[in-house]
């Protein structure tokens, strides 16, 4: 297929689930904000950290309030990273993919962007986040349950859904990463309720407070993490990701089992690898933070070469050169 | 709903006679209607709007933060033409294509119409749309205007008039396929036993015209339609197109020459392409050749081009033929290729850069309609009776400065069918556009579109400025 094409589809993809994720981000800060007295729910700052992108937050707000935090996250066009800036960029690129994806796709997609630009002029977003995000997070559901049962599962679906998953394994690196950060140095807190409502407000967030209740049953920081990163079963853990991603790149290099074709099913698969045989005393032993930060700097990497192989294909000197 | 209220107003209308009484073709048509409470008649114009809303059949507002797109406004009565009448038309047609493809062919090599003075040869080579690029090339088969729309209107007499040559993008194709898919649904029973002759092999018919270009080496050419992008207000079209004929959608972007061939970037590397239905303008196909800063074109495909290793339509170079004063001698043109009269004739049009025309013009600002030479869309054009004294003094300014550029036609008291306005049905200025595919053999889509003025009274059907479309029957039957 065009290269173009799978760009654009694989990009709106990710867009959408970040999009999603931003959401996440702020309703754990809401969840804690019901269920924590007042100073200690007023954490709006590491929402900033969690993004990377301080300096452009202060260039425009002058404090971490929750209203300016949401605002930035949710509404400022300005930011690329926006849920209202990422919903557009999904927008244009299935714009030009249209007679790709399928027509519900579209519409579902085109309602989201029009229904969280009218949040923001009507009030409901300010009035009741509660309800915005949830909304918002319901609106990706619907998006993933089409992209699954309504696009036939071919080279083009691949894409999107390696996009999907790449995305959503890096976002749920930094939630991770942040909240462990935050949590864990109030030594004091630890086994204490307030803890375990932090860390249930983490998984919440990911929608995993059910399912690692099954798993897990009592709440502790370690199983948490242990949760995200290595459940093999569990939608929203890194690993599941990232075995999800590295299976459609496969279909799309066409590589047998055991082989790989290009550097970013190796570099991806090697990670994969890591992360099914590790268990987590060993990645708290090499410390979280490091861990967390050389995979997403793997996946970054994994991020470059599928763009420089299957978006960028062959760097081809001009005619002109060519005759030269 | 009846049509007793309804006054053709010394116009001619397409549906009914000066007596009042349809015409051929049309008495199935109109006793259905007649049959039909307003309630009905109007929920069938909505239901079929959602129908084309559904359909996506959009175009993109310009201006508009939103991108939204909006439908192309249409009118759920038909215009009838009957299957005698489009005989003519067809014919008038296919003479005057394979005539101006011939000019276009003698143009860029031999040039002989121009040593027999049948046309001025100062005026050809000035024209904005003249490619010095194409002079002594010929493209396969010798054709170069393989897709046109030809824009026709009826005066007062009912004659047919052809007022402007599409030769180069034109567009609204997809608007006639889908109109027709709406009004099946709507006036089954009527469209069934009116005999209307079919275009959905449009998409078919276009797809063997290009495959025709192929280079001869190639026995499964791959095929691409070549569009400007997602914010180009005919994206739609091209993407439909390219749909239907199941060939890729391509940008400029997408393409690339390397080793003397054009390629795509796809995912599993280059590929050749053999044949592009490009719907870029010729300014912008190539910044080596053309404009150096369109970023919508491919470095390079004009000489892949020149070398016959892709085949372009429409051919660049073919809007010589459509340059609006030159086609002030097209009657001229047909008798020289065929040697026959024109079966379709021209509207009357003066020459503002012929002394004795333009001075005519300049005194009779009022009644004419002016037209730029390669403006479209309705733009850089005064209508005389229109317009207020300011315009008409800063056209008399524009032509006085350039006046090869600058051409003037009496108005036309275009034709009107009956069109559903607030809720009741009134006569409305309508035109047509046909379409005709150059490649084996010339081939005329029956119909094509009708475009009406929705403003009462006003005589620009343009979709950028008002404009609307009807579906267009040629019916066979029953008489």
């Amino acid at each position: 297929m065009l290269s173009r094409v799978a760009n654009s589809v694989y990009w709106m993809c990710r867009y959408i689930e970040r999009a999603e994720n931003v959401a996440r981000f702020i309703s754990v800060n809401l969840n804690l904000l019901l269920d924590l007295p007042l100073e200690e729910g007023h954490q709006w700052q590491p929402l900033i950290a969690i993004t990377g992108d301080r300096e452009q937050f202060d260039q425009k707000y002058a404090s971490c309030t929750q209203e300016h935090v949401i605002k930035f996250l949710t509404f400022d066009k300005d930011y690329p990273n926006s849920i209202i800036s990422c919903l557009q960029s999904a927008r244009e690129n299935a714009r030009s993919v249209q007679e790709i994806i399928s027509s519900e796709m579209w519409e579902q997609l085109n309602r989201f962007y029009i229904e969280v630009k009218e949040a923001e002029n009507s009030g409901f977003a300010q009035n009741e986040p509660h309800k915005f995000f949830q909304m918002i997070k319901m609106r990706g559901h619907m998006f993933t349950g089409l992209l699954y049962s309504t696009m036939s599962h071919g080279e083009a679906w691949h894409f999107a859904r390696m996009g999907l998953m790449l995305e959503r394994a890096d976002k749920i690196s930094r939630i991770l990463d942040v909240k462990y950060f935050m949590l864990l140095p109030s030594a004091e807190y630890v086994g204490a309720p307030y803890d375990n409502i932090q860390w249930a407000a983490v998984l919440k967030s990911v929608s995993g407070h059910d399912m690692y209740r099954k798993r897990f049953h009592r709440i502790t920081p370690t199983q948490v993490v242990e949760f995200l990163l290595l459940d093999s079963e569990f939608p929203r853990s890194i690993r599941h990701c990232l075995s999800k991603a590295l299976s459609s790149l496969r279909k799309i290099s066409g590589s047998l089992q055991g082989t790989s074709r290009n550097r970013a099913e190796k570099i991806l698969g090697r990670l994969q690898a890591d992360l099914d045989y590790t268990d987590i005393e060993e990645v708290l032993g090499f410390g979280l933070h490091e861990y967390l930060d050389s995979l997403q700097a793997r996946l970054n990497l994994v991020a470059e070469e599928i763009s420089s192989i299957f978006f960028r294909p062959v760097p081809v000197e001009t005619e002109l050169s060519a005759q030269q | 709903m009846d049509f007793s209220t309804y006054q053709t107003e010394g116009f001619y209308d397409e549906l009914f006679d000066e007596n009042n009484h349809p015409r051929s073709g049309a008495d199935l048509l109109i006793q259905k209607i007649k049959s039909l409470d307003r309630e009905s008649l109007l929920t069938k114009q909505q239901a079929a709007e959602t129908m084309l809303l559904q359909l996506g059949i959009t175009f993109a507002v310009y201006g508009n933060e939103e991108g939204a797109e909006k439908i192309f406004p249409f009118d759920v009565l038909p215009r009838i033409v009957d299957g005698s009448e489009w005989t003519q038309i067809e014919a008038g047609l296919k003479q005057r294509i394979f005539a101006l493809n011939a000019f276009i062919e003698d143009i860029y090599n031999k040039r002989q119409i121009l040593q027999d003075r049948i046309l001025p040869e100062e005026l050809v080579l000035s024209s904005k749309t003249y490619r010095q690029e194409c002079v002594g090339f010929s493209p396969p088969h010798k054709i170069w205007c393989h897709v046109t729309g030809t824009d026709l209107i009826r005066d007062r007499d009912g004659k047919f008039y052809v007022l402007e040559d599409n030769l180069r993008c034109p567009s609204g194709v997809s608007y006639v396929l889908e109109n027709r898919q709406v009004l099946k649904r709507t006036f089954p029973q009527v469209f069934e036993a009116s005999k209307v002759r079919a275009v959905d092999d449009y998409p078919n018919r276009l797809l063997e015209t290009l495959e025709y270009l192929a280079p001869q080496n190639v026995s499964s050419p791959r095929i691409g339609v070549l569009t400007p992008g997602i914010y180009n207000s005919a994206y739609f079209e091209h993407s439909y197109l390219a749909r239907q004929m199941g060939v890729e959608l391509v940008e400029g972007q997408d393409l690339v020459v390397h080793n003397g061939f054009v390629h795509m970037r796809t995912t599993k590397g280059l590929q050749r392409i053999d044949v592009l239905y490009r719907r870029l303008d010729d300014d912008f196909i190539d910044p080596l050749t053309f404009r150096p800063d369109s970023m919508l074109g491919v470095p390079g495909l004009m000489d892949a081009y020149k070398k016959g290793r892709i085949a372009m339509a429409n051919a660049p170079g073919t809007g010589i033929a459509d340059d609006k004063v030159i086609y002030a001698y097209v009657p001229e043109i047909i008798k020289y290729y065929t040697g026959e009269e024109p079966i379709l004739p021209n509207v009357p049009t003066y020459i503002c850069s012929d002394p004795e025309d333009r001075s005519y013009v300049l005194d009779n600002l009022d009644k004419l309609v002016v037209k730029a030479a390669n403006e479209s869309g309705g733009y850089g054009m005064l209508i005389g009776p229109h317009a207020t004294r300011e315009e008409r003094a800063r056209f008399a300014v524009l032509i006085q400065e350039n006046p090869r550029n600058y051409m003037a036609q009496p108005t036309i008291a275009l034709s009107r069918a009956p069109t559903i306005a607030d809720g009741a049905i009134v006569g409305r200025h309508v035109d047509l556009r046909p379409y005709i595919l150059y490649g084996k053999d010339i081939h005329v889509l029956p119909g094509g579109l009708t475009r009406v003025a929705l403003r009462k009274g006003s005589l620009v059907v343009n979709s950028s400025q008002g404009g609307g479309s009807k579906d267009t029957w040629v019916v066979d039957g029953p008489q």
